[in-house]
């Protein structure tokens, strides 16, 4: 049946519903990953986004729990230009429109996504809403901008663990703060003989503290980091005290604890093919990203904190160094797809460090 | 790191001719190297001998060399220009084993003189099969079971061990020359008995099939500071087991997992990181469909075809890139010549479907073997590019001008369901058709995919195009079903001939229903980044950003699509040269082609490149989108001139000569009467609508008559009959004749062949110079070795060549270009072809003469007279040196096709012999072309009774020089008459050892065989060639050929201290004009 995208300015794109989901808002933004679709639905830190995939032909192969980046999918809505109707890989489970229908979660194809993708960029990402009918704009405008404006707070709870989870029963013992991680995160440091303690994003630092941690791993994660001072605080705290290492949400947590400050990017980064100069050794990675936020670059002075890379594309700060505590994080999830990465060293560094 | 220090002059080795697994893929790259290099102030020499491309320009290298690419030749290059380092990852395999090869010499030891960009070891380990198989099991990427074998016997012992089918690769060839799939033994041993012959080395590669797995490719490359970059992964649509230059090709991947993805990409850094490779390097996977067992194929550390196509799916541009990392730079230093703001060290994401559809030309080879296996039998390709998969496909069909609107092909609908199944087996190269045919039959998919292995997910879009077309059939067409058509990607053509309306009905209600293509552009980064990149694709979406300023000047080039046997490399020569020409003018230069090899779809070519199918419908829509003020299509070869009349009916102007004075150089009965009014000679001839009428035609001109249908491309179906059954036999085979096509019979005149380009402004005529042909008339003007200037003929000849050449070109009104062939019989001269558009032979002329034909063509459209462009008109003084055109063949790549040269054009490609004297010029041309002439030896000679008493007084001469002559029993009772020493040898009927036996056992160092006429394939002649063909002997087909050869061969040692020059000191000693 025919549904739309009603952006909060009013801007409307016209498409098909494919599965029984009538209506969702969320914050409008566009992924030019090509093929890694079902780790973007699954992934926290697109917790209430309305994704728009800018590469068209999504679902290709369907859908199997072993490719999940979460337990769950949490995008708030999917827009593309069209969802294969006869996915096609041995080890498929589903395809992509039952499994969205099950997870209640829209899907609206056949639209001209590469059109969107210039709005968003020319006018920064913003509210929208996926609906079946056109009858009364003004109110879908004033949804969608509501859907946006809901997810300025603290989305980390929606998304983080309830309990304390052990993985793994490797030598180095890292407490893994999850404010939204994904399995790959926690696979790419059992792989790495560590034992992971995953604990909620409210836990406080004297309760880390307690679990004897080598080493502690601030995780990626959806949303406004300074909208969860809780876990800047627990951050600031343990400064100092133990090893850390922060990626994605929980590098930019980590900075704010350090004393820097942070802005949101136009239309974020978010792609797998965002190309970061380490300016130590002048070598690029291709790395994924999801992020809207990043660092600001006039609050770094007096931190202590010494910027370690840059994106090449925009040169927004991508990793950043404590000049004296054992304190590093990145912008970006260092294990990609774990095990094929060529970032993944980056969690040996952190090994390394905590002896 | 800036550039390196000390560099001021560059050698680039080239790729030399086009020949099919070689095609115009190395002239983007080459051109694009050059380019880079003299952006940086690099003084740039390069070795090449084809002359049809746009590298070989005086403006784009400083220095070119048109020599033979041998060792000999570097070296005498390295001394006269003292480079200070040599790039030979951007000329193919050619420049690769040219690299291998100066290492071996120990020229680059000796001379100092470095590699640059890739290295020797990385070279090495790659290309040998046996160091590669090392290098794959020192950092434990699986390659499949294999052996190095140099013998038959070692094969096969190593075959039963790991069992049948096995694979077998030569080493170091193109395109898998040699190669094959062998099932038992003896499949095998004739294999590999032609693969090691093939090898320069001897040696191939045995190895388990793994046919059926899913192809993938991916296109990486690398910088010194070890950043690593994926530019693009590629799916064969056709699994394991077809070459890839065979296979339809998707970009990016479509069928794998996140996962299976990331493995084979982390695979492909990890063998360019080991091997050290700097620049771009192409790797060939095998995956297994049903688990993530992976095998490494191949590793090509080069720029390649897929190169080409991966830069241009993606927009990044791969040769240029790997010129500027091969002179110092890091990726990150490189901008993004796309969005102008990023680097060039970032992963293309891309928002669209690519498909590329290889050309092949079986269409031209009718009795040749069509399956496709492991050697790669395509002379071109096609890309498309659309929002979704069906819609590129419907594209791609459209591109390739086979004279298919759909996946249909009429024929197969009378097909059996059990051939079908037959032909679903045995791929060839109408199986896109034999699936379309089984799926609308109602063939399951998992019945398709059991016999061919190709994956459903692409079945299943080939059934959506059928499906939908059934829906137009049974639905009434409204705007929504037309717009969902238009969106599938189905033509206006389509959708009319299945609602039984006209094309031009359709467009006119589609226009009426706005729907309206809108066209996206590629930009790298998926509209991450602003981009002005003017590099655009349709598609029916919502918004269209081809924004267009409406004030400024615009013309439209049209391009000449897919290489293909009679439409090569010149023609996009042709193309660039209109645009650049039109970029000087200030008027805004856009094209359309949808050759994905070429550098007229480089995006920085044009001011705007449309990729798009050269079809009425997909041109006219970027008419109407761009509105220029004209069309040019005299450079776009036969494909644009075939879309003259139906542009100018939509009332499009045409630029340069009309349409009207086209159509009478075209039409044979307008042409006729136009050169009576001349009071110009032609060959007396006749239209014939029947059997019967041919034969009565072809009594009165008399016998020899050529024979062919009224229209055709490149020769196509034509042929020469000496008497009257042979002339039934062509009737009643070769063509199907009647009132709507009939076939034109003309006089076969046995003289020497003359061909003559020139520009015209209507009124003045400037002839840059007459081409003689080795071969006399009868041979294909694009088969023949032309010289330049014409060696032999009289004053008085030569003056009437001028003289009907300005009154031809006068009375066509010509604007632009004109190409006119001429036969010189018994003292006359007759007109053959009047082409009133840019030929084959212009890159050529226009190189060895300095004058640039194809801008001051353009220039003349534009309005210009020669005479403001400073050019008088008339024949153009002869130069003091000759260029020799010398056609290169590509059939050892063609099973069963016959090699005789005929009026049916057969050759690939083409090289450009230069020098002071006439002999060497020629030995320089035979040498580039690959004909290695010994000085002594055998000869074996079978010679037709028509052609004996020409033929004797050359061998005897040939016997003199002290070759041993080895004939079969007439031919040797022939030469015995005569007194010449001759071994007699048996016919194949008589026996063994017999003349094809000798041919094969290495005895024969080259062979003469004149045709016993006819189209009969598979007669002892027709054998013999091809052994010759196939164990790489030189064999001789026309006697002029050998005469010259003759010649070449008395000239001796004198060619062997052959002197070079480069092509600029050539035409400087000429002092042409202006």
């Amino acid at each position: 049946m025919n549904g739309y995208l009603v952006l909060e300015n009013g801007r409307y794109f016209r498409g098909k519903l494919l599965n029984d989901c009538r209506m969702a808002g969320g914050e409008v933004v566009f992924s030019t990953a090509m093929i890694s679709y079902q780790d973007i639905i699954t992934d926290p830190s697109y917790y209430g986004q309305i994704v728009v995939m800018t590469y068209p032909l999504v679902g290709n192969v369907g859908f199997n729990e072993k490719s999940f980046a979460s337990r769950a999918a949490m995008v708030k809505g999917l827009v593309l230009r069209e969802a294969t109707d006869f996915p096609s890989h041995y080890e498929m489970e589903t395809d992509l429109i039952s499994f969205l229908n099950k997870s209640e979660i829209p899907v609206l194809t056949g639209v001209d996504t590469r059109a969107l993708t210039r709005v968003i960029r020319h006018e920064g990402s913003m509210g929208g809403l996926i609906i079946d009918n056109l009858d009364d704009k003004e109110w879908m405008m004033e949804k969608a901008r509501l859907a946006a404006e809901e997810l300025q707070g603290d989305l980390v709870r929606f998304v983080s663990r309830k309990n304390i989870m052990k993985f793994g029963n490797g030598t180095k013992k890292i407490v893994l703060l999850d404010l939204g991680t994904k399995k790959g995160v926690i696979d790419s440091l059992v792989r790495r003989d560590c034992e992971v303690i995953a604990v909620p994003a409210n836990t406080g630092a004297r309760e880390i503290l307690r679990l004897h941690p080598d080493g502690i791993l601030v995780s990626d994660g959806p949303g406004d980091p300074g909208a969860i001072g809780y876990a800047i605080d627990t951050c600031r705290e343990l400064l100092g005290k133990v090893a850390l290492l922060g990626v994605g949400l929980g590098h930019q947590i980590l900075a704010l604890a350090m004393g820097a400050s942070i802005l949101r990017l136009p239309y974020g980064h978010r792609g797998s093919n965002h190309p970061v100069k380490n300016l130590e050794n002048n070598r690029v990675y291709i790395t994924t990203q999801n992020h809207g936020f990043s660092l600001e670059e006039s609050s770094l002075s007096g931190t202590g904190i010494e910027v370690t890379m840059r994106s090449l594309n925009d040169g927004s700060i991508e990793g950043i160094r404590h000049q004296e505590m054992p304190v590093f994080s990145l912008q970006f999830d260092p294990e990609g797809y774990p095990g094929f990465s060529e970032t993944g060293f980056f969690y040996d560094d952190f090994i390394r460090q905590i002896g | 790191m800036p550039i390196k220090e000390d560099l001021h002059k560059v050698l680039v080795i080239g790729s030399g001719p086009i020949i099919i697994g070689q095609a115009a893929e190395f002239d983007y790259a080459g051109t694009q190297a050059c380019r880079a290099l003299k952006e940086e102030g690099i003084e740039v020499v390069l070795l090449n001998s084809n002359p049809a491309t746009i590298m070989t320009d005086a403006n784009i290298a400083d220095h070119v060399y048109f020599e033979p690419i041998t060792v000999e030749t570097v070296n005498k290059i390295i001394a006269r220009e003292k480079p200070d380092g040599i790039i030979a990852n951007l000329g193919g395999q050619v420049g690769l084993n040219m690299a291998l090869a100066l290492d071996r010499a120990g020229i680059l030891e000796k001379t100092g003189v470095p590699l640059l960009g890739m290295p020797l070891d990385a070279i090495a380990r790659a290309e040998d099969r046996e160091k590669f198989k090392e290098t794959m099991q020192e950092i434990g990427e699986p390659i499949p079971e294999s052996d190095i074998v140099h013998s038959v016997e070692e094969a096969i012992r190593f075959a039963e061990k790991i069992g049948y089918p096995v694979i077998v690769r030569p080493a170091y060839t193109l395109g898998g020359t040699g190669g094959g799939t062998a099932y038992d033994n003896e499949e095998l041993q004739q294999i590999v008995v032609k693969g090691l012959k093939n090898s320069p080395i001897n040696q191939a590669l045995i190895e388990r099939s793994v046919a059926g797995f899913k192809e993938i490719e991916f296109e990486v490359m690398r910088d010194a500071n070890d950043n690593c970059i994926t530019i693009c992964s590629m799916e064969n649509v056709d699994p394991v087991g077809i070459h890839t230059g065979d296979s339809i090709v998707v970009a990016p991947a479509q069928t794998l997992s996140d996962e299976e993805y990331q493995m084979l990409r982390a695979s492909s850094l990890k063998i360019i990181r080991h091997l050290k490779i700097v620049g771009g390097c192409n790797v060939q996977y095998a995956l297994d469909p049903f688990s993530k067992k992976y095998y490494v194929i191949e590793v090509n550390p080069r720029v390649s075809r897929s190169s080409a196509l991966a830069s241009k799916a993606t927009g990044y541009p791969i040769a240029r890139v790997t010129t500027k990392l091969a002179i110092g730079y890091m990726l990150d230093e490189i901008p993004n010549a796309v969005t102008g703001k990023t680097t060039a060290c970032f992963e293309p994401a891309i928002d669209y479907v690519v498909l590329k559809v290889p050309r092949w030309p079986f269409d031209k080879f009718v009795f040749g073997d069509r399956k496709l296996g492991t050697q790669m039998k395509a002379t071109g390709e096609v890309m498309a590019i659309d929002r979704s998969y069906e819609a590129a496909f419907l594209k791609s069909i459209r591109s390739l001008e086979i004279g298919l609107n759909g996946l249909r092909l009429p024929v197969l609908q009378e097909m059996k369901d059990e051939e079908l199944r037959q032909r679903l087996e045995h791929a060839d190269d109408e199986r896109t058709f034999i699936i379309a045919e089984a799926l609308s039959r109602g063939f399951s998919l998992d019945e398709i995919w059991e016999i061919t292995r190709i994956d459903k997910y692409f079945l299943k879009k080939m059934k959506n195009i059928i499906d939908f077309a059934r829906v137009l059939e049974e639905k009434e067409l409204d705007y929504e079903l037309l717009r969902e058509a238009k969106k599938i990607g189905f033509s206006d053509f389509e959708i009319a001939a299945i609602k039984g309306q006209t094309e031009e009905e359709m467009r006119k209600l589609r226009k009426k229903a706005g729907i309206l293509p809108t066209y996206k552009l590629v930009d790298t980064c998926a509209a991450e980044f602003d981009a002005d990149t003017p590099y655009f694709y349709s598609c029916y979406e919502e918004e269209n950003e081809a924004w267009h300023d409406p004030n400024t000047r615009k013309i439209l080039v049209i391009g000449a699509g897919p290489i293909r046997i009679g439409q090569g490399v010149e023609f996009d020569y042709c193309s660039v040269h209109c645009v650049w020409a039109l970029r000087d003018a200030g008027i805004k230069a856009i094209i359309v082609n949808n050759n994905p090899e070429t550098v007229s779809t480089d995006f920085d070519t044009s001011d705007r490149l449309y990729f798009e199918p050269l079809v009425y419908e997909d041109v006219m829509n970027i008419i109407d989108e761009e509105q220029p003020e004209g069309v040019i299509i005299q450079f776009g070869g036969q494909t644009a001139i075939n879309l003259a009349a139906a542009l100018s009916r939509a009332g499009v102007k045409i630029l340069g000569t009309s349409n009207d004075n086209i159509d009478r150089a075209e039409d044979r009965e307008r042409f006729d009467l136009m050169v009576e009014k001349l009071g110009i000679p032609r060959p007396p001839g006749k239209t014939v609508f029947s059997v019967e009428e041919a034969v009565k035609a072809a009594e009165k001109i008399g016998y020899p008559v050529l024979l062919r249908p009224s229209y055709v491309l490149g020769g196509r179906a034509m042929e020469i009959v000496y008497n009257v059954d042979e002339l039934r036999q062509y009737m009643q085979t070769a063509v199907n004749v009647n009132r709507e096509h009939p076939v034109l019979v003309d006089k076969y005149l046995l003289g020497k062949e003359i061909e003559v380009d020139a520009v015209c402004d209507g009124k003045q005529v400037l002839i840059p110079g007459i081409m003689q042909h080795i071969e006399r008339a009868g041979v294909h003007s694009g088969d023949s070795m032309a010289v330049f200037p014409a060696h032999d003929l009289s004053p008085a000849i030569r003056d009437k060549v001028v003289d009907y050449t300005l009154r031809l070109a006068r009375e066509l009104e010509v604007k632009g270009l004109i190409n006119i062939q001429f036969v010189e019989f018994e003292d006359e001269l007759y007109v053959l072809e009047v082409n009133p558009r840019s030929s084959r032979t212009v890159p050529f002329i226009s190189k060895v003469t300095g004058i640039p034909l194809v801008k001051l063509g353009t220039e003349i459209m534009l309005g210009k007279s020669l005479e403001e462009l400073a050019y008088k008109g008339g024949l153009q003084p002869e130069p003091d040196f000759y260029a020799i055109k010398v056609p290169v063949f590509s059939f050892s790549k063609l099973e069963q096709v016959d090699i005789t040269l005929g009026p049916e054009m057969k050759s690939t490609g083409e090289v450009l012999g230069i020098d002071r004297s006439l002999k060497t010029a020629i030995y320089k041309g035979l040498l580039e072309a690959g004909v290695e002439i010994s000085h002594k030896g055998t000869i074996v000679a079978t010679i037709a009774d028509k052609d004996k008493d020409e033929a004797i007084p050359i061998l005897h001469e040939l016997s003199q020089l002290g070759f041993k002559l080895v004939a079969t029993e007439g031919t040797a009772m022939a030469l015995r008459n005569n007194g010449i020493a001759v071994e007699t040898v048996k016919k194949i009927k008589e026996g063994s050892p017999n003349i094809v036996d000798l041919i094969r056992q290495g005895k024969v160092d080259f062979v003469v065989n004149t045709l016993t006429h006819g189209r009969m394939p598979f007669t002892d002649g027709f054998q013999i060639r091809r052994a010759a063909v196939e164990l790489n002997v030189p064999c001789l087909t026309s006697l002029d050929t050998l005469k010259v050869v003759k010649a070449v061969i008395t000239e001796g040692e004198k060619t062997a201290a052959m002197e070079i020059m480069s092509l600029q000191e050539y035409v400087k000693m000429t002092g042409v004009q202006s």
